[in-house]
């Protein structure tokens, strides 16, 4: 087999019109011909449109009758089209990273619309500097990572029992890991559940029938997890369940570890008798134990402050569920609610809260600087619609306390590696469109754990979570990104171990194995760069983006000869 | 029962795009059908999205491209669907597609076509009806499927038989005069998402209270969103529309049509992030700007919502107006003077601003009496596909599924988290017989 790197390099270089975005500026014909001049470069055209079926075809029979071994393609941009040209080589038989993009569109004949003369120049130096990284790029191979076909589900509330039974019915292996006795997490606390007015041990008690005739989950209770190993489609799991380790293997990990609620210890003088928290009267309510007939509900205790700045989300429509059924029980107790702003966004929510002001409920909005205070047996809160404080006398006020993030979740971000944010909820990839992923692959993040969520977005997270892992464990092997970083042996010595490349690895690819040596888990790694460039002993390198590449690249441009 | 491996998704919003993704990715074949000529919804209308600031179209972009490319998602653009027969694991679907007049599989996407159109003057959808463009056209520089459409009504060759002149231009030879409407029939469906997404309203009595389409500086929030958007018709320098003067004082209202008993009753859900968020950007545009948001609550409870608000209040010039809005007037300089009643100090007051932007409500997308006869599924009493809150992507029928605006107002983060729910049910629907 002949050498690969001293084999000659024969580059083809392509030029496109696209239309007139390209060609209505700048000579494309000129710049094919200038291609031609720089070195190592064979062949070049020029196409109208090098994307469409012609130009594809023009390519596939240049690389096989002209012999290339190297293509670029100056057109628009690899945003959306690299893919396709990396696919049209690997067709004419060339390993898909022998190709570079140049993009004289966006960044030549677009963003210089009004100086075609400097699009022109800008277009030959980057045609210059693409054919000279061309020159150096090498063959890489995408990376296969076999898949085991079973899921851990961390946590047995409702987003995890709906998560294990969708991954149960989408046919995976699926243990599902509870540290309590029993599952059903927070639903257990409950009395009736808005918006449906359902028992909560009736639903649960669905869902366990459910869990109980799932053919391939597994649950284990009483359980904690010790340590996991391992990456996307191969971890090894331990969990501890009364005193006996067990070890499980799985392909990806959800975490549904759901949230605490607040004890409210030193506000508003709680004492769990008279001055009780939602979650205590839950359970009142369920004992028919309600002898009060004057109540005071207070909404955004301890939260929303300085403290704790955010909006817990589901204590507004608690409070309305629960003066509802007051009301509905006994229509002729007076229930009070002192609220900041009130949470019912949507259309039943929304409706909740017009049928608790028509059942007679009283909603008195009270600001931040001017906090209700209770005094023996009356609540002062300042009114600011009449402009004075009034006395609302109580003998029972209930405090609307914030889900807040369990103690152990820092514990549990640490083993999985995996970041929390500023309340020590768990961060996912991103707010916006990746709101059940976590940044590392295979890891899976749904219901209160996330950020404080009612049944209903619970359950729907938990299916988000099935689905999203879904995508990894429906397959036998996966393929990653052949573009990632190493450490090549002859920069091995190089390495200090000074574990900075670990701590900004965005995706949490980099660790240290048993022999104290960095490992870049190459299924993991996406080939960002950002070790390679903080390394300060230089150590690591990014396949097809190598130092060697970039310099000849600026050198290039430079026009310093390129030895 | 064959195990039949298909599954549809009506609607190419953003729900609808991660709903085709997640199965596409799981091996399964998706049919994803958008009425518009590209996918993306309202999503890619948008400059910025709340609360990280991300670039809307930006960050979609790439989820456009996945599904363009994905070996496993066939999209039909210009479709609706007409027809539904059989039952979970076996529907048929006939759509029809309305022609694009455009080689769908032949453009480049080049524009040469819309350069030398010569019929100027077509309003443009994607920019809220505030730009006009050529017959020949594409909604957006990066829609998808990347490729113009010609839009037959304004066309002067399908008209009047004359022109041709983007026949002549077109090197690829996209250009197709001959096609027609046409029925396809898709068989062989095992589970059905349904995505459509919603509108807003806009037509409704309470908004020419506030003036709207008469005073030319009250504008809605989505028309806010295209004027203030780099890529939108003012280059993302806002002006006010009546002289092209940088507004300095920007009223937000709330709650316009939704929380009323004269129009909708229910909360519309996402405005008061959306309007904290265009304050901001506005701000960011101008320090000297001020906003100020005239509201019933504040509803900021998902994941860095209140942060957000309390960082808009303290770095942005917000200010937050508890207040029931009566009407809005105008001065003899078009400037918008709101007239509302003052919580705080429970009185009549005045506020003269450059510029009003309403918040209007969410509402279910046009013709959803039409699509909920097609396929056999139940409404709720605002009109919304009816769900249950404890099974909240299921629609009253086997083998339908439902996520994101077209059942319940909701804002992008809990779209997304709804459509891979929704491919989760489907994909249980799909595996329950192969296993």
């Amino acid at each position: 087999m002949p050498d690969k790197k001293s084999e000659e390099k024969k580059i083809g270089v392509f030029v496109c019109h696209c239309g007139t975005n390209i060609g209505g500026l700048v000579d494309c014909e000129k710049l094919a011909e200038y291609s031609k001049t720089l070195p190592n470069v064979k062949y070049s055209e020029h196409n109208l449109y090098t994307c469409s079926e012609t130009g594809l075809a023009a390519i596939k029979k240049a690389v096989q009758e002209k012999d290339l071994n190297r293509v670029v393609v100056a057109s628009c941009t690899p945003r959306t089209h690299e893919p396709l040209f990396r696919e049209c080589i690997e067709e004419a038989g060339l390993n898909p990273y022998l190709f570079n993009f140049v993009n004289i569109r966006d960044q030549c004949t677009w963003v210089h619309m009004k100086d075609s003369k400097a699009a022109f120049e800008k277009s030959k130096d980057l045609i210059r500097m693409g054919v000279s990284k061309a020159e150096k790029l090498e063959e890489l191979e995408k990376i296969i990572v076999e898949v085991n076909p079973t899921a851990l589900v961390i946590g047995g509330g409702v987003s995890g029992i709906n998560c294990a039974l969708s991954l149960n019915n989408q046919g995976f292996n699926t243990f599902l890991v509870e540290k309590e006795a029993k599952l059903g997490g927070r639903l257990k606390d409950l009395y009736q559940v808005f918006p449906s007015d359902r028992e909560a041990s009736e639903l649960l008690d669905e869902l366990l029938v459910k869990v109980k005739e799932a053919k391939k989950l597994t649950v284990y209770s009483s359980s904690k997890l010790k340590s996991i190993n391992g990456f996307i489609g191969n971890y090894e799991i331990e969990i501890e369940q009364r005193n006996h380790n067990i070890n499980l293997n799985v392909g990806i990990i959800v975490v549904a570890v759901g949230a605490t609620s607040y004890k409210p210890l030193s506000l508003f003088n709680y004492n769990g008798k008279n001055i009780i928290t939602q979650l205590e009267l839950e359970n009142k309510l369920r004992e028919d134990q309600i002898e009060a007939n004057d109540i005071v509900m207070i909404q955004c205790v301890g939260s929303r402050n300085a403290d704790r700045e955010y909006c817990s989300s589901i204590c507004c429509m608690t409070a309305l569920k629960n003066a509802i059924i007051i009301k509905e029980r006994e229509p002729n107790r007076n229930i009070s609610i002192l609220f900041r702003d009130l949470y019912t966004p949507g259309t039943i929510y929304e409706e909740y809260y017009r049928k608790a002001r028509e059942a007679g409920v009283l909603f008195i909005k009270y600001t931040p600087d001017k906090q209700p205070i209770i005094d023996k047996s009356v609540v002062k809160v300042y009114n600011q619609y009449i402009n004075s404080e009034i006395s609302i006398p109580f003998d029972l006020v209930v405090l609307a306390t914030p889900l807040i993030a369990n103690n152990d979740n820092r514990e549990l971000a640490q083993l999985l590696k995996v970041p929390l944010e500023e309340n020590k909820f768990f961060l996912e990839a991103h707010v916006k469109l990746r709101p059940i992923d976590f940044a590392t692959d295979g890891v899976y993040i749904c219901g209160s754990a996330k950020w404080p969520a009612d049944i209903s977005e619970s359950t729907t997270q938990g299916l988000a979570a099935a689905s999203r892992a879904g995508t990894i464990l429906s397959h036998k092997t996966i393929e990653v990104e052949g573009a990632t970083a190493y450490i090549p042996d002859w920069n091995k010595d190089l390495c200090k171990g000074c574990e900075v490349c670990i701590k900004i690895c965005p995706y949490n690819a980099i660790v240290k194995d048993e022999n104290n040596e960095i490992q870049i888990i190459q299924a993991l790694c996406k080939g960002c760069g950002t070790c390679a460039s903080t390394c300060t002993k230089k150590a690591i390198v990014i396949r097809h983006f190598t130092n060697e590449q970039i310099l000849s690249e600026i050198l290039a441009f430079g026009g310093e000869k390129v030895a | 029962m064959d195990s039949s491996r298909n599954v549809m998704v009506v609607g190419g919003g953003v729900a609808g795009i991660q709903a085709a993704l997640d199965l596409a990715d799981m091996g399964f074949h998706v049919h994803l059908i958008e009425k518009k000529p590209c996918i993306g919804g309202k999503m890619a209308q948008l400059d910025k999205t709340f609360p990280t600031l991300d670039c809307s179209i930006c960050i979609l972009a790439p989820k456009l491209s996945e599904c363009y490319r994905h070996k496993n998602i066939t999209i039909h653009t210009l479709s609706e669907v007409k027809k539904v027969k059989g039952e979970r694991g076996n529907f048929t679907v006939e759509l029809l597609k309305q022609p694009r007049y455009v080689k769908e599989d032949v453009c480049t996407g080049c524009g040469d076509c819309s350069r030398v159109c010569p019929v100027r003057g077509v309003y443009n959808y994607f920019d809220a009806n505030l730009t006009t463009q050529a017959a020949a056209y594409i909604p957006f520089p990066s829609a998808v499927p990347p490729v113009y459409l010609i839009d037959g009504e304004k066309c002067a060759y399908i008209n009047y038989g004359i022109c041709e002149l983007c026949i002549k231009a077109c090197g690829a030879e996209a250009i197709d005069f001959k096609q027609k409407e046409e029925l396809i029939s898709i068989k062989n469906i095992n589970s059905i998402i349904l995505a459509t997404g919603y509108d807003l309203a806009e037509f409704e009595n309470p908004l020419r209270e506030y003036g709207y389409k008469k005073y030319k500086n009250v504008i809605t929030a989505l028309e806010f969103e295209r004027l203030i958007c780099a890529s939108g018709p003012l280059g993302g320098h806002l002006k006010r529309l009546s002289d092209g003067k940088e507004p300095k004082k920007i009223a937000f209202i709330q709650c316009v049509n939704s929380r009323s008993d004269k129009a909708k009753k229910y909360c519309s859900s996402i405005c008061c992030m959306y309007s904290a968020k265009e304050a901001m950007i506005a701000n960011e545009h101008d320090n000297e700007l001020e906003s100020y948001i005239f509201y019933i609550d504040v509803r900021a409870g998902s994941k860095g919502f209140q942060k957000f608000i309390n960082r808009g209040e303290m770095e942005y010039k917000i200010r937050y107006v508890k207040s029931k809005i009566a009407q809005i007037e105008i001065d003899a300089q078009q400037n918008p003077i709101i007239v509302y009643e003052d919580f705080e100090s429970s009185k009549i007051k005045k506020l003269k601003v450059d510029l009003a932007v309403l918040a209007t409500c969410i509402i279910p997308p046009d013709g959803i009496e039409e699509l909920a006869r097609i396929f056999k599924v139940d409404l709720n009493k605002y009109n919304f596909i009816k769900t249950d809150p404890f099974y909240p992507l299921l629609t009253s029928r086997e083998g339908i599924y439902t996520c994101g605006c077209v059942h319940e107002p909701m804002d992008i983060p809990r779209s997304v988290a709804e459509a891979s729910g929704a491919a989760a049910k489907a994909a249980e629907s799909i595996r329950e017989v192969e296993i």
